[in-house]
């Protein structure tokens, strides 16, 4: 059966008015200070490592993204770590929220289809952390430019830009993931309870589980090297299960020029390579690109799952 | 002004083995006040959602406007409004800009916006608070301002559900009035309750669901005349006589009712005062007073559902 009318008809106005919702809302000021706090310090302390080694790299820049000092993680994993926190955030309550405050079915009476609420939700909060990451960035260039005195280079330009276009599908997963809870789960505080505790097991303890798993489906034999290739290999596809292995492949690749490959390497494939020589932008980029569709592919497929439920869900709570 | 602007026609709707509505038939002209009566649970909200496009109907059609509401649900949802039960507003944001919110998603222009939400803040009363956040408003006010919203975009057809609900009789008082006015400009309305006090006042037209169907669709003085039956009632007040067996077999006695104590009300076809008295008189029982009145609307409406409610 086909319906008459745009199924767009209506997103621009639901995502302008649910970026303004999260740009004025306490929630958002409060994660983002926790993002600010957490990324000046470890902009800080990259910065003071980086002066103590300024001659060694000739990608400095970038350094100020992966380095770390102790205690302080680098810039990179945090993101990792708080970015799904902050989509989180913008997401658990999105459609069980407007049950909650009844404003539903006083919505969908509007001469909009379900399509153009769910995507201009999803487009509001994703403009919103673009903001949020854009912002970031550019303190942290600044950051850079003010106490390291060192302008970026134009292949660390780029780089760092598909760093941060790559970070937002990224969150993109996060926040697709946060509103299929939202959809799946009546109460807004189930799903975000169960949006957060799929995050801490993806994040946290999914490195723990990873070599377990691949241990059972293939052991490793001690008398065969090959089955410590094979058990590497199961490791390494269980722990791409989870988005925060493959954005950890995707920024180490782009924001270290000199990292080749973000599998096991053998001494035959580096025969004739310059060690530690930088990779073209575009050679980074080919190397990780299933890693960024994977990620997309993630946004799309958990986006279609709340979609589909929503489609279906009946209006009246 | 007699076209038809919706028309339903076996309506069905189903909830896994539950039939929430069966097959229902109606239609509406364009300017009348519909009323959907009926008790909690009866398909009148699941009526209305099929209506609008918002639930798929398992069976039947419905053609609001010339337009299908499952085909062509923008079309429709433009011209007919709609104000749910329980209606919700963003608490965060001021009466004014949630109905912005809205006329911008129904497509109007900012100025046009504007201009349509300060008439019809007007209209409901509402300017005075227009600037404050929702989360202020009363219950009543929230129901205005829902219907703030539909004169906003300018509705022709407006489809409100339970809009008397948990007000106090003021607040009910002056929604019925903005509702006669809405139908005085020539807005079609539809609207449910299930206290027929309530609404009997502003429907030109009523139809009784029950279980899923419609049990009588026509005016108020066609409900009567159906159900009236005895369209006359005797309050009767006597002591020393079982009223119930004396008088049940005397001519135009339709039933008798004892509400304890003493009193009886005893349904009949015409004014059998006279006959009544000379009745209990001779049985031996003191007579001490003896009412007559007209049937009220809401206990024939009781009855209606006593007698239909276990056919369906």
């Amino acid at each position: 059966m086909k319906r008459e009318g745009s199924p767009f008809k209506g997103v621009m106005t639901v995502a302008l008015k649910e970026a303004a919702d999260h740009m004025t809302s306490a929630r958002m000021h409060l994660i983002m200070l926790l993002v600010l706090l957490t990324a000046i310090g470890a902009v800080y302390g990259a910065i003071n490592h980086i002066r103590d080694t300024t001659s060694e790299d000739p990608f400095l820049f970038l350094k100020l993204f992966t380095t770390a000092q102790q205690p302080l993680p680098s810039f990179a994993s945090f993101l990792g770590f708080l970015l799904p926190l902050v989509a989180i955030a913008l997401g658990f309550d999105a459609i069980n929220g407007e049950y909650g405050r009844r404003t539903m079915s006083r919505l969908l009476a509007q001469p909009i289809y379900r399509d153009a609420l769910l995507f201009g939700k999803f487009l509001g909060a994703l403009l919103v952390i673009a903001i949020a990451l854009l912002t970031l960035w550019l303190l942290m260039t600044g950051l850079g430019i003010l106490f390291l005195g060192l302008p970026p280079s134009g292949p660390e330009l780029v780089r760092s830009i598909a760093y941060l276009a790559a970070t937002l599908v990224y969150a993109g997963v996060w926040l697709a993931l946060a509103m299929a809870f939202s959809t799946l789960i009546r109460s807004a505080a189930t799903a975000a309870l169960a949006a957060l505790a799929l995050w801490l097991i993806l994040s946290v303890f999914w490195s723990m589980i990873a070599p377990l798993v691949a241990g059972a489906i293939s052991p490793v034999d001690p008398y065969n090297p090959m089955t410590l290739l094979s058990n590497f290999e199961t490791q390494q596809v269980i722990a791409r299960i989870s988005p925060q292995t493959l954005y950890g492949e995707v920024s180490s690749m782009l924001l270290d020029p000199s990292n080749r490959s973000v599998g096991p390497i053998f001494m035959s494939q580096l025969q004739g390579a310059l060690i530690n020589a930088p990779l073209p932008t575009m050679q980074s980029l080919t190397i990780i690109w299933p890693q960024i569709s994977g990620l997309f592919a993630a946004m799309v497929l958990l986006f279609t799952l709340a979609y589909t439920v929503f489609q279906r869900q009946e209006v009246r709570a | 002004m007699s076209d038809t602007v919706i028309e339903a026609r076996g309506l069905t709707k189903r909830y896994g083995s539950n039939v929430a509505v069966n097959g229902i038939d109606f239609s509406v002209e364009a300017g009348e006040v519909i009323g959907l009566l009926g008790p909690n649970g009866a398909g009148k909200t699941t009526t209305i959602l099929m209506l609008l496009g918002l639930t798929e109907a398992d069976g039947g059609d419905v053609v609001i406007l010339g337009k299908d509401p499952v085909r062509q649900p923008l079309q429709v949802k433009a011209d007919v409004g709609y104000l749910p039960d329980s209606v919700g507003f963003y608490n965060n944001m001021t009466g004014r800009e949630n109905l912005a919110y809205t006329a911008r998603l129904s497509g109007l222009s900012h100025a046009q916006a504007a201009e349509n939400i300060a008439a019809a803040l007007e209209k409901v009363r509402l300017t005075d608070v227009a600037d404050k956040r929702v989360s202020t408003y009363s219950h009543g006010m929230r129901k205005r301002l829902g219907i703030a919203e539909l004169l906003m975009r300018k509705c022709r057809i407006a489809i409100l559900d339970e809009p008397t609900s948990g007000l106090d009789p003021q607040s009910t008082r002056e929604l019925l009035d903005l509702i006669r006015s809405l139908s005085r400009d020539g807005m079609t309305i539809l609207l449910s309750s299930h206290i027929l006090d309530a609404v009997q006042s502003v429907c030109h037209r009523i139809a009784l669901f029950n279980k899923g169907r419609i049990g009588f669709l026509g005016t108020m003085e066609e409900l009567a005349a159906k159900l009236g039956g005895g369209a006359f009632i005797v309050d009767v007040e006597a002591d020393g006589i079982d009223l119930s067996k004396a008088v049940k077999s005397a001519k135009g006695v339709k039933s008798v009712t004892p509400d304890g104590d003493g009193q009886w009300h005893i349904e009949t076809e015409r004014d059998i005062r006279p006959e009544l008295g000379r009745l209990i008189v001779q049985a031996g029982g003191d007579l001490r007073n003896m009412d007559l009145r007209r049937t009220r609307l809401d206990e024939a409406y009781d009855r209606f559902f006593k007698e239909y409610g276990n056919e369906a």
